[in-house]
């Protein structure tokens, strides 16, 4: 059992500095920054940890239910990477809004554990265990500006759907363990004898608790109103970093215990791809927040990300992969700008105050312009790319409705993207924003443009990463 | 290995960008610097493709000046080359950049700096287009198209311009994703997206007919064919001149060399048992559109709709599958290119002055503008296609094929010919001859000494290649008899199968 310790070391230092950095918060006068900081390296100290790993082998550890391997290593690369930039970038935002406060990043940290957690579940109670120690974290989190109702509010909204969602998957998980006899991947893999109702509605009903996690339709109702409510930041942290985890989550249930039943679940995750892609793009075009509209187009996103999923082969999975790491990417430069949009300590964002935005910051719009036409799929950017894979993944298994219904969706999205570009770019331009942005803003910003943009001078990198990861 | 010539030429505009980028915009000083930036990389362009032609061997039918550069590991190559057909496309890009950018003097006011990057960063992918072997290389560039011309119409445009940006981008968004589905799906039944391959492996004849549909979806919207063609006059009236011009020269070219390349080439089967669809396309776009190219008050408005027409020809000719008549498509599309261009760059040089369009506030500008009643006289003869004019070459190049397919096909199209004098004529009559009535049309001056540069640089060659073709005939013979042999190869060997399935 002590033996097994030594592979989970990064999960193992992260819990450490949790605690660590509680004690120093509360005996240390004004230590926020310190706190913050802090935690910021112990995230970077974790990424090396990982790095350190074995990574061609596949190791099961505590009577296989915890799993490492390649693709949960990478899977949390990017949760901890990207969880380094959301950090990175929102720290002004937090001192403006007067919510720079230790709990801020302890929290983060928490979270980031449970979806580490998560990832490298092999064994429906540890997945669970992970699962609500990432999304109690983050119910404080959405409701972390507490003198706002809005952000109250979405708390309390997220806590109320998501326990709900929770006791959905925990029915579904106790169902498979009556039919199965065991809570453990593998074992419920080799117990699967013939498909009987029983097993079907176990799947069914966690797949509905973890398309409520990456909010794809019909389970979305609460990500506008959370993505809204919440301070930007914490906005930021719930339109990327979950979502990693919930994939890879979904990507390990629906392949390791449930992939000889593929004909039972494919029409249902093809029916929540195909519902999230046309919802996505229809729903954001009336919307005037661009908080809003982000939650939308990542419901859409989302949407895209589970077309890969349901063509059950190896490459449908992979440019799933592909897809969630470039839109990561995309997401934190969007988000980046618009940290980027205040005046006299006010933050705006409603799609109007772009306005004119292109006159007075030439350059930030630049980038905003190459991220829009990015999310919107158009190439040479890298959301071009992320498509390409996924429809190429689609079109080897003959799923041409789901292509073309994808691809459909993309031109009605491609349409509320160009209206973002239209208000920065054609309308009368409005007051000059701010332009003190701190170090951290301008490296996320930049770091994403760039990668978009010069995505397509060597594409070959990612995937040749990506194709390592082979779990049929 | 050779100089990467073509790399070069695709790359150059996007270095001049970058430095037009970097050039700090304060002063109006600046803003000349920056132009003269973008008219030199333009210029060098072009003379990089004119010693490109120059290189260029017209005797062999193969692809020339070939690329070829891993790049997606393991599936997709980049790689780019010419043969007689795409070179004459890179030329005449290389040639009207320039010249749009000189006639950029005071209709774009404000924001110069990023106009001129956003037509060097097209330029680049036009060549692009042009030059690329490889159907995802392709896609890229000519989607990566889309973006720069939204810009160029949404923000230098006239009053609805965001409506007709946002037109013309869902619109070929529209068209070709579903192109991207059939590229993907070629991948999947072939195994490889280059094109000199594809030649050679053939698709099965199964497929063909659904992916010439999808790629005819996107190249229909682009050409602009009816009834996809709503898009054009709208991004027409409310570009820039210089926008137009762009559009007008190079942009539509994009589809009829798709159509060329791409459904010829790949899916000769397909081409063949739509043929009757594109020929009657073709023809309501020559017939009908030439009627309400008649009825047009607004002068850009009127050329637009005749570039649809003139685009029916070039269809046309495209599937008539003669030698004539691909080779008058050709000839159709690089003299509408020069014409086009040169119509667009003359109502501009109109509205600089007046800020009118519409055709009813002209009338006696001969005798304020005679210089430029010449030229317009020489552009509207051409768009005619009198003989003389390198319109008349292609025009008479594709009836001449249609006549060898179908005498009716062919002699409604004749039709069109007199519709085009109708309207043209019509026009020239009302703006340049009768009263002079508008009192505010007699302050206006003749055209300058860049207008006229560009208007005979522009007239030059519109006149010389109809009196001479054949340096235009002989760069594209070869490649075009290879390509008809290989049609008929491929059909006479499909028909073989279908002969030997109905005996037994």
């Amino acid at each position: 059992m002590i033996d097994n310790l030594n592979f989970i070391y990064p999960e193992v230092f992260i819990s450490l500095s949790i605690m660590f950095l509680l004690l120093l918060g509360v005996f240390k006068k004004n230590s926020t920054s310190l706190v913050y900081n802090l935690s910021i390296i112990f995230l970077i100290f974790t990424l090396a940890l990982i790095f350190n790993y074995p990574q061609e082998s596949n190791i099961n550890l505590f009577n296989d239910s915890y799993e490492i391997n390649f693709f949960s290593s990478f899977m949390k690369i990017l949760t901890i990477s990207s969880g380094i930039f959301v950090l990175i970038a929102s720290s002004k935002y937090l001192k403006i809004f007067k919510i720079f406060q230790i709990e801020y990043s302890i929290l983060l940290l928490s979270s980031i554990l449970g979806m580490m957690v998560m990832i490298s579940s092999n064994d429906l109670i540890v997945f669970y265990i992970g699962l609500e120690l990432q999304s109690l974290s983050l119910y404080v989190l959405a409701s972390f500006n507490r003198d706002q109702i809005k952000s109250s509010e979405s708390g309390l909204k997220y806590f109320i759907l998501s326990a709900l969602s929770s006791g959905l998957l925990l029915y579904g998980c106790s169902l498979i363990y009556g039919y199965t006899g065991s809570t453990n991947f593998i074992i419920i893999s080799e117990n699967i004898g013939f498909v009987n109702y029983g097993l079907t509605f176990g799947i069914v009903f966690i797949l509905v608790g973890l398309a409520f996690k990456i909010s794809a339709v019909p389970f979305h109702m609460w990500a506008p109103d959370v993505y809204e409510g919440s301070p930007t930041s914490v906005t930021l942290f719930f339109a990327v970093v979950p979502k990693i985890a919930a994939l890879t989550v979904f990507i390990r249930f629906l392949y390791v215990p449930f992939i000889n039943m593929i004909d039972q679940w494919q029409i249902i995750i093809i029916f929540l791809s195909i519902a999230s892609m046309i919802f996505g793009a229809l729903a954001a075009i009336g919307q005037k927040n661009l908080k809003r509209l982000v939650a939308y187009s990542s419901i859409g996103h989302m949407g895209f990300a589970l077309a890969g999923l349901s063509t059950g082969t190896n490459e449908g999975i992979q440019s799933s992969i592909i897809y969630i790491s470039i839109y990561i990417v995309m997401n934190l430069g969007l988000f980046s700008c618009l940290f980027m949009l205040k005046r006299n300590d006010k933050y705006y964002e409603n799609i109007d105050d772009l306005s004119g935005f292109s006159k007075n910051h030439p350059l930030i719009s630049l980038s905003l312009l190459i991220i829009l036409f990015s999310l919107a799929g158009i190439p040479p950017m890298a959301g071009f790319f992320a498509k390409f894979y996924l429809f190429k993944a689609i079109i080897q298994e003959h799923m041409y409705f789901l292509a073309i219904t994808g691809l459909l969706s993309t031109v009605i999205s491609a349409f509320y993207y160009l209206r973002i570009i239209k208000i920065i770019y054609f309308d009368q331009e409005k007051e000059k924003y701010d332009s003190d942005y701190n170090i951290g803003l301008k490296i996320t910003l930049s770091l994403s443009t760039l990668l978009i943009l010069l995505y397509f001078i060597y594409p070959s990198r990612l995937v040749e990463i990506v194709s390592r990861i082979n779990i049929i | 290995m050779n100089f990467p010539i073509l790399s070069s030429l695709i790359l150059l505009p996007l270095v001049g960008s970058l430095f037009i980028l970097f050039v700090k915009s304060d002063s109006s000083n600046n803003y000349q610097s920056s132009k003269y930036v973008a008219l030199f990389t333009s210029f060098v362009n072009f003379f990089i493709s004119i010693y490109l032609w120059y290189l260029f061997d017209n005797t062999i039918s193969e692809f020339q000046f070939i690329e070829d550069k891993e790049w997606l590991r393991g599936f997709v190559n980049y790689k780019v080359g010419i043969d007689g057909i795409s070179i004459l496309f890179i030329l005449l890009t290389t040639f009207i950049t320039p010249l749009s950018i000189i006639s950029i003097n005071n209709s774009i006011s404000f924001r110069l700096k990023e106009f001129l990057i956003a037509i060097l960063v097209m330029e680049s992918l036009m060549i692009g287009v042009f030059c690329s072997l490889d159907l995802i290389i392709f896609y890229l560039f000519f989607e990566g198209g889309l973006i720069p011309m939204f810009l160029i119409i949404g923000i230098w445009g006239g009053t609805r311009r965001v409506y007709s940006a946002f037109k013309f981008f869902l619109f070929t968004l529209l068209g070709s994703v579903l192109m991207l589905v059939a590229i993907i799906t070629i991948y999947w039944i072939t195994g490889t997206t280059d094109v000199v391959q594809l030649y050679e492996l053939g698709i099965d004849w199964k497929y063909q007919n659904l992916l010439w549909l999808a790629f005819f979806s996107s190249f229909a919207v682009k050409t602009p064919m009816w009834p996809v063609h709503t898009w054009l006059p709208d991004a027409h009236v409310e570009a820039p001149t210089a926008g137009s011009v762009f559009l007008a020269a190079i942009l539509l070219k994009l589809a009829g060399y798709g159509f060329i390349r791409f459904s010829l080439g790949l899916f000769p089967i397909a081409s063949d048992f739509f043929t009757p669809l594109i020929y009657s396309l073709s023809l309501i776009a020559i017939v009908f559109i030439s009627l309400v190219a008649l009825m047009q008050d607004d002068m850009k408005k009127l050329i637009a709709y005749s570039s649809v027409a003139h685009m029916g020809f070039v269809t046309l000719g495209i599937f008539t599958l003669t030698q004539q008549g691909l080779e008058g498509s050709i000839i159709q599309m690089i003299s509408h290119g020069l014409v086009s261009a040169a119509l667009f760059l003359c109502v501009g040089i109109l509205y600089d002055r007046t800020h009118s369009r519409l055709i009813s506030s002209y009338g006696g500008i001969v005798s304020i503008m005679p210089k430029y009643a010449v030229v317009l006289m020489i552009f509207t003869l051409a768009a005619i296609g009198l003989p003389g004019t390198s319109g008349f070459i292609g025009e008479f190049l594709i009836l001449l094929g249609a006549f060898q397919k179908s005498f009716i096909v062919a002699a409604i199209a004749s039709l069109g010919v007199i519709f085009a004098a109708a309207y043209m004529f019509w026009l020239y009559k009302r703006v340049v001859f009768g009263n002079l009535i508008n009192k505010e049309l007699f302050k206006i001056p003749d055209l300058n000494r860049s207008e006229i540069f560009i208007l005979w640089s522009l007239a030059i060659p519109t006149l010389f290649f109809g009196f001479y073709p054949e340096p235009l005939i002989n760069t594209i013979e070869i490649s075009i008899q290879d390509l008809i042999q290989m049609y008929d190869l491929n059909l006479s060997f499909y028909a073989e199968f279908n002969g030997d399935n109905l005996i037994k």
